[in-house]
């Protein structure tokens, strides 16, 4: 296969980027996509230029460091697929591909398809864990869990986290990331003492990093590799409004250190 | 681009300054508006019973005196929080991505949930403009107090005026299809089972809606109703 690439080249934050045309041949249908962008790296590195710069560890759609947009598709066109993951096969011979970088003000850029996302990490530490006395690990089913919210926290637990959500949405909201992590927690008893601080500071969080809002559009859900429900996004604000006007009560329980 | 972290409650930033909670005012704010647009369309719809009913009808309202300011004001400021924060979302939401793509897909993402911010803006011009026509009389088009029959037959039969009507009332049609089961899910009412059928009631409303308020200017048009007025 021939395929033909416009890649967005950035040598860092300062410098401007512009997208460069390249031509990969001999394309081997069964490469991964990054596999593909590999063997094109060799070849510039043969020729003296730089390679690409892309993000990716695990490389089988487990870890969500993959990631950017191929022709205005986060993750390009597979639905329920990292890039990692996404394989040749699904395009066809001498197509044009542009691959840009996820684009938010909360993702600044590093270099070519590579933005930092150390904004989810915060939201994370601002309230994505549950608090537990470290010891032996609990016995298995210790804490009874109602089987249809261990299956809806297992959902929501899918999330690796990648970004795609924030990249795809009409406004950068981080919201199906959030909605995924607060549903995931807040589903579950362990994570009932700190369910509305955990929504009133991660809420609070990202409007911090200048992550946009949730218009319910829908287009976080339609390109999320981990196929991560709108639905996660409505428990959040339920827990926040719940959250939000209780407020009082959990301020003292805070300050009582009960949570 | 470093943030510092919110790890006690205290810190947090108050509810109308965070999306969800200016959302969730647009949200409320938005189901007031909607409530008044479904019933201002079925009394409107009294026209079709003939010239006394809807003047009659005119009257009752007028006669309700503390009552029907009481309403004017509740919807005044519900309109002036829904502009109000929606275009300060609208602001937040630009700063979010302040690099475009250069391609970008609107995947499945519904026409009337990305053009909100025009159909908005549109429907309040429209209603200034709809006021000074059919309650103060303003607009230089024909107008007697209390004779609405008269008023709104004689208003549609100017053509521009029953095609800006039709275009403003399609765009609440639109803005309602999508605004419904938008405020339901950011006031926190959705699951998975039922998404399909709380979408489906929302596109129902916007839809019967625009038709009911669509259907009074065809019927002057057509002349189906205005007959005696001249
Ligand atoms: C007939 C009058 C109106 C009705 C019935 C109405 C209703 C609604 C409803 C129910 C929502 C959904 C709220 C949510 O997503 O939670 C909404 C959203 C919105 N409305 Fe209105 N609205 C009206 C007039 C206006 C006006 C005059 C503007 C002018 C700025 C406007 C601008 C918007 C925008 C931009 C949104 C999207 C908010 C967002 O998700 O970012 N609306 N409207
Ligand atoms: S919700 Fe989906 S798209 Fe968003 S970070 Fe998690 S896995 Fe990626
Ligand atoms: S490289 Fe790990 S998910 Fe793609």
């Amino acid at each position: 296969m021939r395929i033909i690439l416009h890649v967005w080249r950035q040598k860092n934050a300062s410098e401007p980027g512009r997208m460069v045309r390249y031509e990969v041949n001999n394309v081997n249908p069964h490469m991964s996509f990054l596999e593909m962008l590999d063997v094109l790296n060799e070849e510039l590195v043969q020729q003296g230029e730089d390679p690409i710069a892309f993000d990716h560890d695990c490389r089988e759609g487990i870890c969500g460091m993959c990631g950017f947009m191929i022709n205005g598709r986060a993750h390009g066109p597979e639905p329920g697929t990292t890039v990692c993951q996404l394989h040749m096969r699904h395009f066809r011979d001498g197509d044009e591909l542009w691959l840009e970088p996820f684009r938010a003000r909360a993702f600044p850029l590093i270099r070519d398809l590579v933005v930092n996302r150390s904004a989810f990490d915060r939201l994370i530490a601002a309230g994505g864990y549950i608090s537990v006395n470290a010891g032996s690990a609990p016995d298995a089913n210790a804490i009874p869990v109602p089987k249809q919210a261990a299956e809806k926290a297992m959902d929501a637990a899918a999330c690796i986290g990648c970004g795609a959500c924030v990249a795809q949405c009409p406004n950068a909201s981080a919201a199906l990331f959030l909605g995924a992590k607060i549903s995931h927690l807040g589903l579950l008893p362990q994570g009932q003492p700190e369910r509305y601080q955990r929504v009133l500071k991660m809420v609070s969080q990202a409007a911090l990093e200048g992550f946009g809002h949730c218009t319910n559009a829908g287009e976080c859900e339609a390109v999320c590799p981990k196929r991560i429900k709108l639905e996660v996004i409505a428990r959040m604000n339920r827990d926040y409004l719940v959250a939000a006007v209780k407020h009082l009560g959990v301020k003292e329980a805070v300050e009582a250190g009960v949570g | 681009m470093s943030a510092a972290i919110i790890t006690k409650v205290d810190e947090r930033i108050a509810f109308y300054e965070v999306p969800a909670g200016k959302k969730a005012i647009v949200a409320v704010t938005g189901l007031v508006l909607i409530g008044y647009v479904v019933a201002h369309m079925l009394g409107n719809l009294q026209i079709f019973l003939g010239r006394e009913r809807i003047n009659a009808y005119a009257e009752l309202l007028h006669s309700s005196g503390p009552l029907l300011w009481a309403a004017r004001l509740v919807l005044l400021v519900a309109v002036g929080l829904h502009i109000v924060f929606t275009v300060q979302l609208w602001l937040a939401k630009r700063r979010a991505r302040p690099v475009r793509y250069l391609k970008k897909v609107d995947v499945p993402s519904a026409y009337a949930a990305r053009t909100m911010i025009l159909s908005g803006p549109l429907i309040a011009a429209f209603v200034i403009f709809h006021v000074l026509h059919l309650t103060t009389g303003q607009a230089g088009l024909p107008f007697e107090p209390l004779n609405v029959y008269d008023n709104v037959v004689r208003g549609f039969r100017i053509w521009y005026v029953s095609l800006a009507y039709m275009v403003a009332v399609s765009l609440v049609g639109v803005h309602v299809w999508h605004g419904l089961w938008s405020m339901l899910h950011t006031l926190g009412l959705d699951d998975e089972r039922y998404r399909p059928t709380l979408e489906r009631i929302s596109h129902a409303v916007g839809l019967l809606t625009a038709l009911g308020y669509l259907s009074i200017p065809v019927a002057v048009l057509t002349g189906l109703i205005g007959g005696g007025v001249n």
